[in-house]
């Protein structure tokens, strides 16, 4: 019967749809991390944050640990402070590890860098919550460019 | 002068007669227990409004992705950043032209055939045969369809933009040598579920209903004549291709425009 | 019930309806007989067909009443209306089939939406019917590989199907062949004394119907000019049902569709 046929292609089209939706979810959207509730918080205060934007990704050597979840402004001495959500997996830091804002690439986008720093006999790990104490500003080109002027200006 | 006036007053009156009777058929088709039999007959149009679109939404989200790859590639590359690529593709097709031009096809291809249907129907009194056989078409003809095109367009939105992406990798990776880890991996990490997927998929389902609402009402209003019906159905092509862009903007504004 | 209504399956009541600024019917009253054939006839495009979609409550009028089996049709609530609609039934002009489904799937429609039967018993029924308009061997064919007469059998079929009370035929003669013509002519007397039906037939082929109607009605210019038997009709001394009969050009039903003075408009 024709309902049969038609109930079949209807079943692969629904069957082609998961599909679909499995590819954006695990291959392109990376749900496994977003959607993983197991993270945890940390702060980092900049003294300039240049284009880093929310959802700028947090890398240690490369490998994306964490995302940034925001970025605001400390009422109390005016420096931009970012919100970092690191997964828990990733939760052996030791409070001596610095971070810095780098670019991938000339023009790429902007992410959060993690340097782990020495763990020295029984280091203190951050946890939930903690600042990372040494931070490098993010590079502005013009900052930059004065620099260079000024620096042959005393030559 | 006055006569101006009148046909304003006119043309108004008839706009806001059309748009209540839109509404007044959407209400007495929805507002009906649901039959396992109506169940099928949805199933049945699933079938002709979704797996006879297929072809088309696929063919066309796998030249589009790649298009989009090639374009963008010639641009990126000047900068050293054919890196990100992968988001470039996957953004566009998942915010909007997966969306977009899924309901721009879907008008043409599958609610221009509802809109020929339903008003070729209603010539040949096929309409009001059912009701003087004590079946309400609203609730056998009318509803079938509203939920079939309701449900079949952003499954048919997700496969393009799937395909899309898979496009762009054809192209940008085998062909123009973009580094495969690069594409996905940069893809992963900006893409978002929530926040790009899912508001692609909301997009999705609001041209679905606008598209097939006016589909499915401009059959059913169509004047029961060779010309009304062949008005009818460019109508449809017009009106929810109009529709579809105009409410684009308007949804981007509220997803994407405000941090 | 009273004894009017076991001799009446219809009555129209002083009704009046109008569409847009121009009126059909201004203050008419017909009544259907029960079990008889009944002929309502008159020149084309005064709302014949309109009469058929206002007993059967597709349409409301603007003021009068219209009775079935003791209901009143405008007055009633949609789900009554529903209801009642299954006791009657119409052959539309064009058999208005399904054509994405056979024959066989058309006749059983309205049996599968309305009965719980099984498919057998379904399948028996819709035989039954097909044999009475002699297309059961076009069951399985598709609507669009019939003929037009062929077509309005099987949507007499239909028609018949849930059994109902009243069938209105709504042009059932018009297009045919004078072959086709004649097995309509002749399904329709049989059936009615068949299945005990009541019919309304609606046409202008004068001849063919006034050989099978018990009772006929002449609708012209928004009154009915004429009512009676076959015969009391072919005598009629009114000289606008002599028109239709005889099809004169131009009498008191005019020819001209009504204008201004031609001369008044070519001069202006």
């Amino acid at each position: 019967m024709t309902t049969r046929k038609t109930e079949l292609m209807v079943g692969l089209f629904v069957i082609l749809t998961i599909a679909a939706t499995l590819l954006l979810a695990i291959n392109v959207a990376n749900k496994g991390l977003a959607s993983d509730d197991q993270t945890y918080t940390l702060y980092a205060k900049f003294d300039n944050i240049g284009g880093l934007q929310p959802r700028s990704a947090v890398r240690v050597g490369g490998v994306t640990i964490g995302r940034v979840d925001r970025i605001y402004l400390d009422p109390e001495d005016f420096t931009p402070v970012v919100v970092l959500q690191i997964s828990s997996q990733y939760n052996t830091f030791p409070d001596t590890t610095s971070v810095a804002i780098l670019t991938s690439g000339l023009l790429g986008e902007q992410y959060v860098g993690l340097q782990p720093g020495f763990a020295f006999d029984d280091p203190y790990i951050l946890a939930n919550g903690d600042y990372i104490e040494d931070t490098k500003s993010a590079l502005v080109l013009e900052d930059l460019i004065g620099q260079f002027l000024f620096s042959r200006d005393s030559e | 002068m006055i006569q101006k006036i009148i046909d304003i007053g006119h043309n108004t009156l008839n706009t806001i007669a059309t748009f209540g009777r839109a509404f007044l058929m959407l209400v007495g088709a929805l507002c009906a227990a649901p039959k396992i039999k109506n169940v099928r007959l949805t199933i049945q149009q699933i079938y002709v409004v979704g797996v006879q679109s297929l072809l088309i939404i696929i063919v066309s989200g796998l030249f589009i992705g790649m298009v989009m790859a090639l374009q963008g590639y010639t641009i990126l590359v000047n900068y050293g950043a054919e890196g990100s690529l992968g988001p470039m593709v996957a953004l566009s097709l998942l915010r909007e032209l997966g969306p977009v031009v899924t309901a721009l096809l879907f008008a043409g291809r599958a609610g221009s055939a509802l809109t020929a249907e339903i008003g070729l129907m209603k010539a040949t009194e096929q309409l009001s045969s059912l009701e003087m056989m004590a079946v309400d078409p609203l609730r056998r003809v009318v509803a079938p369809r509203f939920w079939a095109g309701l449900i079949a367009m952003p499954m048919l939105a997700l496969i393009f933009s799937a395909v899309g992406i898979l496009g762009g990798h054809l192209v940008g990776v085998d062909w123009l040598g973009v580094d495969a880890g690069s594409y996905w991996s940069i893809m992963q990490a900006t893409v978002e579920w929530d926040k790009d997927v899912v508001n692609g998929i909301i997009k999705s389902i609001v041209f679905a209903f606008v598209v097939t609402w006016i589909a499915i009402f401009k059959g059913y209003d169509a004047i029961p004549t060779s010309e009304g019906i062949s008005q009818a159905t460019t109508q449809t092509v017009v009106y929810s291709s109009l529709t579809v862009l105009g409410l684009d903007f308007v949804l981007t504004a509220l997803m994407f425009g405000i941090n | 019930m009273s004894k009017d209504n076991h001799q009446y399956l219809v009555e129209v009541n002083n009704l009046t309806f109008s569409r847009g600024s121009r009126t059909i019917y201004d203050d008419i009253n017909l009544r259907i007989p029960q079990g008889k054939i009944t002929a309502v006839m008159g020149p084309s495009g005064i709302g014949k067909t309109t009469l058929l979609r206002l007993i059967g409550g597709q349409l409301k009028p603007d003021s009068g009443d219209i009775i079935f089996a003791g209901e009143s049709i405008p007055n009633l609530p949609r789900k009554d209306l529903y209801e009642t609609r299954k006791k009657m039934s119409m052959l539309f002009q064009s058999g208005a089939l399904f054509t994405d489904i056979s024959v066989f799937d058309n006749v059983a429609f309205a049996l599968r939406e309305h009965t719980h039967l099984s498919e057998s018993v379904i399948a028996t029924l819709v035989h039954l019917k097909l044999e009475a308009v002699g297309l059961r061997g076009a069951a399985q064919l598709m609507p669009s590989e019939l003929s037009g007469g062929m077509a309005r059998r099987a949507a007499l079929a239909r028609a018949i199907a849930l059994d109902p009370e009243l069938i209105m035929y709504d042009e059932p003669f018009a297009g045919q062949d004078p072959i086709s013509m004649g097995v309509l002519v002749k399904l329709i007397k049989a059936l009615n004394a068949a299945l005990n039906l009541t019919s309304i037939v609606v046409t202008h082929d004068v001849s063919e119907v006034l050989d099978i109607a018990d009772y006929v009605y002449i609708l012209a210019n928004q009154k009915i000019i004429g009512e009676g038997s076959a015969d009391e009709i072919k005598h009629s001394s009114s000289p606008l049902v002599q028109q239709f009969l005889q099809g004169n050009a131009d009498g008191p039903v005019p020819f001209h569709f009504p204008a201004n003075d031609l001369t008044q408009d070519l001069v202006g």
